[in-house]
């Protein structure tokens, strides 16, 4: 079989697999509503309450899940295919610790702010998360000319260390209420209830995805070390920074719409790589599909299981993360 | 990762959240003690309403009535108490919550009484007035202010009785411009029965805790005739930002509460610290959900 089709095969599958996940999640939620009246356009929006908990609540949470399932899980192949690390998740180099940091003492400090009609918390997580990775990147290039992933590994497991202890820093400050929505944001929430934290993070994502598009090839070259990778033609140092930032920045724009959601950016990529085998041409965009796929579902669980509660969706994913995780570890011994 | 304690801490502070205050048997508590610390707002409010101010020798951080505790010293709070200056104080009663276990041994270990809270219902709070003047030796004032708070209640009760009770939703707390993490008042505590004193049905009274993540799906079905939006007074915004706040709720239009123009912010101590004032936090409520009660 050539890899055309099973490109086309791998991506025909699992692009089904999230279509379906897309189309039938905003279907079931903790309350239920009529599909006829949801798409009834006699009826004023305004006045609709099935169409507002169709088009507000459910359908852009649905979209956050695709959307941030699709970046974890993307960013999450392309670091461990840089740092040639199977434990390498998008959070290793310190990218969720900044953007918590930044969460928190938008929280804590009340700022009002708006950018690009995001909100404050999104937007300082966001920007959290920039300035870990631009703080990783400086470490890890001091000391070499090319990015050394040790360095860039080491920097990051440290920073990440050193920015949780600045959490709790920072949460020393915070009164009860603001420290416990910090701790909720921690564990995920894709309750967006609008259009626009999506729309804001997309130019960032489609960015790096163009990217990983083009990595895919490279990210082969490199799992044969960098020295094989350079003398089969590949600009090892310009392949490795695409994947840094690009990989950073899918981690951010995800960050930024639902907190650092776990597990989602390990568990995919190892289990599409047991599905598809390992060129990265089809475990790119297989994992993205299905981690989009996956968030929706988790989702879908967090918001029924519980009903009328909810459960943080980062619970869920580890949940069915962290034992799926084990399984396969001993499975491949 | 800051992960590892989180569900403890988390559940910790939903306990917190709302604090109320009720009694559990106490031991050693000696015949009227003039060396008291209170390390919870509510409490120390209670003790200076009964009388047993002079006796108070130290306070919590977050204490700040009546204005008499500004002068006392500061001994942390729930999640940090400063055992060495509470002991250095020589306290002969402190005043404590239930889950400070390791604050409480250490008490006992130095051989000073302690009297525990836990967080429950408004009926607690003159229960625990009561048990405070019991404990300090001002039995009959506490028992006067406990009547009269109890008073105060059925005054607004009967005031709001014949009107009819929109439907509402009790917000604590919400992100910034965003209607994105909202925490509104589940069907038990102080908050959500100062709501139905208030005149108020809770929307999401059939969710029995105290703290509800309420998600913008069950807003929208829960239908509310009318958003209160509380805050400590700590936390005020400016007014032009406090009317931008109400404007985020303009999204979900189908909302009866949206569509009258039924968001109101309540800014102020009183409805956030279930004390002596809570009465008068109470009746901060109902003149927003029945102004024409209270003309």
């Amino acid at each position: 079989m050539t890899l055309g089709t099973r490109f086309l095969r791998t991506v025909t599958a699992f692009g089904a697999l999230a279509l379906a996940a897309i189309v039938l999640a905003p279907l079931v939620g903790s309350t239920s509503i009529s599909l006829r009246r949801v798409f009834d356009f006699s009826i004023p929006f305004g006045d609709n309450a099935d169409a507002q908990i169709f088009f507000v609540a459910r359908l852009p949470r649905t979209l956050a899940g695709a959307w941030v399932g699709a970046c974890l899980a993307a960013a999450g192949v392309v670091f461990q295919g840089l740092l040639r690390n199977p434990l390498a998740t998008p959070f290793t180099l310190g990218v969720s610790a900044g953007a918590a940091l930044g969460a928190m003492l938008a929280i804590t400090f009340d700022w009002a702010l708006t950018a690009f009609g995001i909100s404050a918390v999104p937007a300082a997580s966001f920007a959290g998360s920039v300035a870990a990775v631009a703080i990783v990147y400086a470490l890890a290039q001091a000391r070499h000319r090319g990015l050394s992933t040790n360095v860039l590994l080491l920097a990051g497991v440290t920073l990440n260390a050193f920015l949780s202890a600045m959490i709790l820093f920072v949460q020393y400050f915070a009164d009860f209420a603001d420290t416990y929505r910090t701790l909720r944001w921690l564990m995920g929430d894709l309750d967006v209830s609008s259009y626009e934290p999506l729309l804001a993070s997309l130019p960032l994502g489609v960015l790096a995805f163009g990217a990983f598009a083009w990595l895919a090839r490279p990210l082969n070259l490199l799992s044969l070390g960098p020295d094989s990778a350079e003398s089969r033609g590949l600009n090892v140092a310009v392949a490795q920074r695409a994947a840094f930032f690009s990989a950073s920045l899918a981690t951010g724009a995800a960050v930024s719409v639902g907190g650092p959601i776990g597990f989602v950016g390990i568990v995919i990529p190892h289990l599409v790589r047991l599905l598809v085998g390992p060129d990265h041409r089809l475990v790119l965009p297989a994992a993205a599909l299905f981690g989009g796929a996956f968030l929706v579902g988790c989702d879908l669980l967090a918001r029924t299981l519980l009903a009328p509660v909810e459960l943080p969706v980062g619970i869920i994913t580890a949940l069915i993360g962290g034992p799926f995780f084990l399984w396969l570890l001993i499975r491949n011994r | 990762m800051v992960a590892d304690k989180k569900p403890l801490i988390a559940l910790t502070l939903m306990l917190m959240l709302c604090g109320a205050a009720a009694q559990s048997p106490n031991h050693q508590i000696t015949k009227s003690p003039n060396r008291i610390i209170s390390v919870i707002p509510a409490a120390t409010e209670i003790l200076f309403a009964i009388g047993a101010g002079p006796q108070v020798v130290g306070v919590g951080s977050f204490d700040t009535f009546p204005p008499e505790v500004s002068k006392l010293p500061k001994v942390g709070a729930l999640l940090d108490p400063d055992v060495e200056r509470i002991l250095s104080l020589k306290p002969d009663l402190v005043l404590i919550y239930a889950s400070q276990t390791d604050l409480k041994q250490q008490l006992q270990r130095a051989g000073i009484a302690s009297y525990e809270y836990t967080h429950a219902g408004l009926a607690d709070v003159t229960s625990t007035i009561r048990a405070l003047g019991d404990v300090t030796g001002h039995d009959g004032h506490a028992r006067d202010v406990a009547a009269s708070l109890e008073r105060g209640l059925a005054e607004i009760r009967t005031r709001v009785k014949n009107r009819s009770k929109p439907r509402t939703l009790l917000v604590f707390g919400h992100e910034r411009a965003a209607l994105r993490g909202i925490y509104a008042s589940g069907g038990i505590g102080f908050l959500d029965d100062m709501l139905a004193i208030a005149g108020g049905i809770n929307v999401f009274a059939d969710v029995k805790q105290q703290a509800v993540q309420a998600s913008t799906e069950q807003i929208i079905a829960r239908r509310p005739e009318a958003i209160l939006e509380i805050r400590a007074s700590n936390s005020a915004l400016p007014p032009a930002d406090q009317a931008a706040e109400t404007h985020v709720w303009d999204a979900l239009g189908s909302l009866p509460a949206v569509r009258r123009h039924r968001v109101m912010f309540l800014v102020d101590d009183r409805l956030v610290i279930p004390g002596p004032r809570v009465a008068e936090g109470t009746r901060l409520m109902a003149q927003a959900l029945h102004p024409e009660a209270f003309r």
